[in-house]
């Protein structure tokens, strides 16, 4: 069923009795053309884009849970283009530009608004690197504002300008950044792909790979061997587990990373504010709730929850930008497992056995990507050769010394 | 997640700074292929989902490099000792 206003109002005349489920229960087949496994935002992006751009159908997406479970339905929601590295800037932007058609395109209410994204600073040094930024984004055809305090002030009074350690100096701000409703867009992609063909497959586990001579056959699953031509894995903070079944050892380390949501208040934040130096970023929710987050937990760890010396870390954070925010209940707290790479930046590449093709290592800023992602996976899968603006993601990177290393921090997965 | 030094005793997780894995080894730079000792020795992970033994320095207490054996599925710590101690 096609979603309009007109579908919209014949529904709720009938008492919203007559909605059909948005994509069918599927049930593996014995073979595909393409198997992708992880129906999280970047698997099922993948899928769709397959049978859009490419005319390849016949694939399936095989998800251990549900959709949604992961980290695509646990985000904080915030997308931009604010990257400084040449290997990233265009990569990002391009999905800035499928964020803003992509509820056209997939006929789905994702909530996507550009509400704008606003860094702070609150030294002489940080509003060089700004700059700097600003620059770069600017020399990519990305709009970036370098802003003084008081502009910042503007859009923000509530902010604590004046903290001892650091007062805010100004900002930097992407105005096409913003939100997008998390579970829509993996239910919006799980809908768009299953129009097209493609089979959802929840609660299949996939817990080996049948290779022969250098070459993939299928997946085995909890339920059973499924055939396939070529296989993608996109399964995130599980990356070195999935590609550990085919014998490979990656440059990622999986951490757990935190998210905070209080009770629901009137509208306050209009924006998305990020207090890097402090470890806290921030926006509101169109329900109400302030979703917030801050750094990683630091430590390996597959549990999908933190520990409380974050929550603390992260509730300090927030009390030194905004002293208000004392005043808020904190309702909801939950952690994701990251696939934290060694240089911060993801992949998208082959892998040595033939017809298996790697989507990891997106760290804490994968959401942003996924349209992205899905895009130049599904490229790199149908054409067996990467896309242009994902043609530095290459998983040799580490070796040949071509990181992307928008940090500097080196090979220290957890100050990425 | 509390940290038992041999030291100072328990201690909140947060007097702890962490390095990460305590398995791999810096390979000898004289060997012929080096190059690719390196990379895998800074680049490479096992990233277990399990018992992971990992290093963690007691930055706000004694200074002691420690070697903690730890559950990622759980958090739930197997083991702690000094770094070199047998
Ligand atoms: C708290 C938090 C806040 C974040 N905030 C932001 C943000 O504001 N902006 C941003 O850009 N990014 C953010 N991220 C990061 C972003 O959510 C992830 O990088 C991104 O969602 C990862 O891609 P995915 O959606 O495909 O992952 P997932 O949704 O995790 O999908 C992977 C799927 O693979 C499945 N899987 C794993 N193993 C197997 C197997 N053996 N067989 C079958 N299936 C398997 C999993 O069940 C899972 O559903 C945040 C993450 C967290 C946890
Ligand atoms: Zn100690």
């Amino acid at each position: 069923m096609q979603y309009s206003a007109f579908s919209l109002l014949k529904n709720a005349l009938t008492g919203h009795r007559y909605w059909k489920p948005a994509w069918r229960e599927a049930q593996p087949r014995d073979r595909y053309d393409v198997v992708i496994v992880g129906g999280g935002g970047h698997g099922l992006a993948t899928a769709y884009y397959l049978a859009k751009n490419h005319g390849i159908t016949n694939v399936a997406v095989v998800e251990k849970g549900y959709i949604g479970s992961g980290n695509v339905g646990r985000n904080t929601t915030i997308v931009r283009s604010n990257y400084l590295l040449p290997g990233n800037v265009p990569f990002y932007e391009w999905s800035m530009k499928l964020w803003e058609g992509l509820e056209r395109d997939i006929n789905y209410n994702a909530m996507v608004s550009q509400r704008g994204v606003l860094n702070l600073c609150h030294s002489d040094a940080q509003r060089d690197a700004f700059a700097r930024r600003g620059n770069a984004m600017r020399l990519h055809g990305v709009d970036s504002e370098l802003l003084e305090k008081e502009q910042v002030r503007k859009i923000a009074p509530y902010l604590n300008f004046d903290d001892a350690r650091f007062p805010i100096q100004g900002g930097l701000l992407q105005p096409r950044g913003g939100t997008v409703r998390h579970d829509a867009v993996a239910w919006g992609y799980a809908r768009a792909g299953d129009r097209r063909g493609v089979d959802i497959i929840q609660n299949c586990e996939v817990t080996g790979f049948r290779i022969d001579n250098g070459k993939i056959l299928g997946v085995e699953t909890s339920r059973g061997f499924i055939g396939a031509s070529k296989v993608g894995m996109a399964v995130a903070g599980n990356a070195s587990r999935v590609a550990g079944m085919a014998g490979m050892r990656l440059p990622i380390e999986s951490h757990v990373l935190q998210a905070f949501v209080s009770e629901g208040i009137k509208p306050l934040i209009d924006t998305v504010i990020t207090f890097g130096a402090g470890h806290f970023y921030i926006s509101q929710s169109d329900k109400g709730g302030l979703v917030f987050g801050g750094d990683i937990d630091g430590y390996n760890s597959y549990a999908q929850r933190g520990n409380l010396p974050t929550v603390e870390d992260v509730c300090e954070g927030g009390m030194a930008l905004m002293p208000m925010i004392g005043r808020v209940r904190m309702l909801r707290q939950w952690g994701g497992i990251m696939d934290m790479s060694m240089d911060g930046s993801p992949i998208i590449d082959r892998t040595p056995v033939d017809g298996l093709y790697l989507n990891a290592g997106w760290c804490y800023g994968g959401f942003k990507a996924t349209p992205a992602s899905g895009w130049c996976f599904a490229h790199l899968i149908a054409r067996d050769e990467p896309h242009a603006v994902a043609a530095a993601y290459r998983l040799d990177r580490f070796a040949t010394g071509h990181v992307i290393d928008e940090k500097g921090q080196g090979a220290q997965p957890n100050l990425h | 997640m509390q940290i038992e030094c041999p030291f100072c005793g328990k201690r909140d997780a947060h007097e702890f700074a962490y390095l990460g894995d305590a398995t791999v080894a810096r390979p000898d730079p004289a060997v012929p292929d080096a190059a690719r000792a390196f990379y895998e020795y800074v680049y490479l992970r096992d990233n277990p989902a399990g018992s992971h033994r990992e290093l963690w320095y007691h930055s706000a207490g004694c200074h002691s490099w420690l070697v903690v054996t730890r559950d990622t599925r759980t958090h739930a710590i197997e083991t702690i000792a000094q770094v070199g101690a047998r």
